[in-house]
């Protein structure tokens, strides 16, 4: 099982949900996130004070999937999430050593 | 007594209310960050309640009955023999009621201490700000309203023009405010860390209520639905307007955009211009007026404000004080009748009027900063005047307070 945690640019969220769902990969959790890479912030002027703000709004999404899904997951996203402009985002892959359904209480990769 | 005159300056006084709560109260909330918000609000509408009752305890009579050129005297304390019920004759002022006027004068000390709290926003102690309020009402707005404002006040026998407040609220908050930002010291982080506004669109509501209110407050102060009246509500609302062309261009010019928070700082900075001219210039001059004090307040929140080198939260000499001198001296100039003015008969008499508003002003100034100075000390030993640094990175709200504004 991975762990799939994708940081995307916010307006893409729709487009990546939607484009995963027709591959078969359901189910995400979406965090509100800030931050920069290579990509420039921006000045903000209010009265005299100027601020740069070097963190840039993004979403990261969270993904746990059976270990054949993610190469599938990784296509589907990078294609959905692309603008081709700096500032796109990454994608990070790290190993779940178990999952558990609240529900019912199962394990392993059937609670995914 | 005239019922029309009575109703215009009660409703006007509401609008002045209006200003306050929750006019200044929002325009401030918003300014500040998120962590603060509730501490402004609580600020504004304590320091405006506490003014009220030192008003009605002693405040109205020291401002406004007759004793000396400075202050006045004891004679209406508690607002004694205002409602005479005994025989049902009751003191006038003018065409209405004493204590119609004397209700109208309370909003204008209140919103003048509800001000100040600008400059030291985001690190003063609550209880400071109530003590300090308390003194600096006493000292600083009491004898200046009197000496501008009252028959036998200095600066009125002198014949300085005031037409609602250009000195007694504005110079006069103004400046407590820039000595309150310099005695309690910078935030924490001021200059390098993000102290953006947290929610301008709070701040524009705020500002409308202002801009709206001040129709009292300027039209008001005609004391009678007349033709002075009119023409304060015209200068008004052209000078606001001025006020906010102004400062677009200018930001526009200096900055390369124009932004809302200019807008309606610009807005602002034409109200308080017109304050001391309202009644007392013609429409022309309003709009010279709202256009100079929208364009001096830009400079009064950029080169001035690094010049002087405090952390004016949010600005109050940079527009109210600056605002305010603008506008003080300008009336001089306009209140002539070649000029549009209702007042003086020729332009020869300019000179002496405007070294007359330039006195009241300098008088205002030090008054206000000796007053202030003194408030602030006083405040600062019995209470300690700024919070410790680890209430100033947490927030006001949660410490002093008990409360957040907001809760994800």
């Amino acid at each position: 099982m991975k762990l799939i945690t994708a940081i995307i640019k916010p307006f893409k969220l729709d487009e990546v949900r939607e484009a995963l769902s027709t591959v078969g990969i359901q189910g995400m959790t979406v965090t509100e996130v800030k931050g920069f890479g290579r990509q420039k912030g921006h000045t903000e002027l209010y009265r005299g004070a100027e601020y740069t703000v070097d963190f840039l709004p993004k979403l990261q999404l969270a993904m746990a999937l059976p270990d054949d899904q993610v190469e599938l997951a990784i296509e589907t996203l990078c294609a959905a999430a692309h603008t081709g402009k700096i500032g796109d985002g990454k994608i990070f892959i790290t190993r779940i050593e178990q999952a558990v359904r609240i529900r019912t209480g199962e394990s392993g990769e059937s609670a995914l | 007594m005239d019922k029309a005159d009575l109703i215009w300056v009660s409703f006007s006084t509401l609008l002045v209310m209006l200003m306050v709560v929750p006019g200044l109260a929002l325009f401030y909330g918003g300014l500040v960050r998120g962590k603060n918000v509730l501490s402004i609000l609580l600020q504004v509408i304590s320091t405006f309640t506490m003014a009220i009752a030192i008003w009605f305890l002693y405040g109205y009579s020291l401002a406004f009955t007759k004793s000396n050129a400075v202050i006045g005297g004891f004679s209406r304390l508690l607002f004694s023999d205002l409602t005479g019920l005994a025989d049902q004759h009751w003191p006038m002022s003018g065409t209405i009621p004493e204590l119609s006027f004397a209700t109208f004068q309370a909003t204008f000390a209140g919103i003048t201490c509800a001000l100040i709290v600008g400059g030291i926003a985001e690190r003063a102690r609550y209880k400071a700000v109530l003590a300090f309020t308390a003194i600096w009402l006493t000292l600083g707005y009491l004898p200046i309203a009197h000496m501008v404002w009252a028959p036998g006040g200095w600066l009125f026998e002198r014949g300085a023009l005031d037409f609602a407040g250009g000195t007694v609220v504005h110079i006069n908050s103004g400046i407590a405010g820039l000595v309150g930002a310099y005695y309690i010291g910078k935030r924490i982080g001021y200059g390098r860390e993000s102290m953006q506004p947290h929610n301008l669109p709070m701040s524009m509501i705020g500002a409308s209520l202002l801009w709206i209110g001040w129709f009292g407050f300027n039209a008001g102060s005609a004391l009678a639905a007349n033709q002075t009246a009119v023409l304060a509500f015209v200068n008004t609302l052209l000078a606001s307007a001025a006020g906010v062309i102004a400062w677009v261009i200018v930001e526009w010019q200096y900055k390369g955009k124009s932004s809302l928070l200019g807008a309606i700082s610009g807005a602002i900075a034409g109200l308080v211009g017109i304050t001391p001219a309202a009644g007392l210039v013609g429409i022309n001059g309003a709009w010279i007026i709202g256009l100079a004090s929208g364009t001096t307040c830009v400079w009064g929140v950029n080169g001035l404000k690094h010049w002087l080198g405090a952390d004016d939260a949010l600005d109050v000499f940079g527009i109210h004080g600056v605002g305010g001198i603008t506008g003080a001296l300008l009336t001089g100039v306009f209140n002539a009748r070649a000029l549009g003015g209702p007042g003086l008969k020729s332009m020869a008499e300019i000179p002496l009027q405007l070294w007359l508003q330039l006195e009241g002003v300098l008088v205002t100034v030090v008054w206000s900063a000796l007053a202030a100075w003194l408030a602030f000390f006083l405040a600062d030993k019995t209470c300690v005047m700024r919070v410790n640094a680890e209430v100033e990175r947490d927030g006001l709200d949660i410490h002093l307070h008990g409360e957040t504004g907001y809760h994800r």
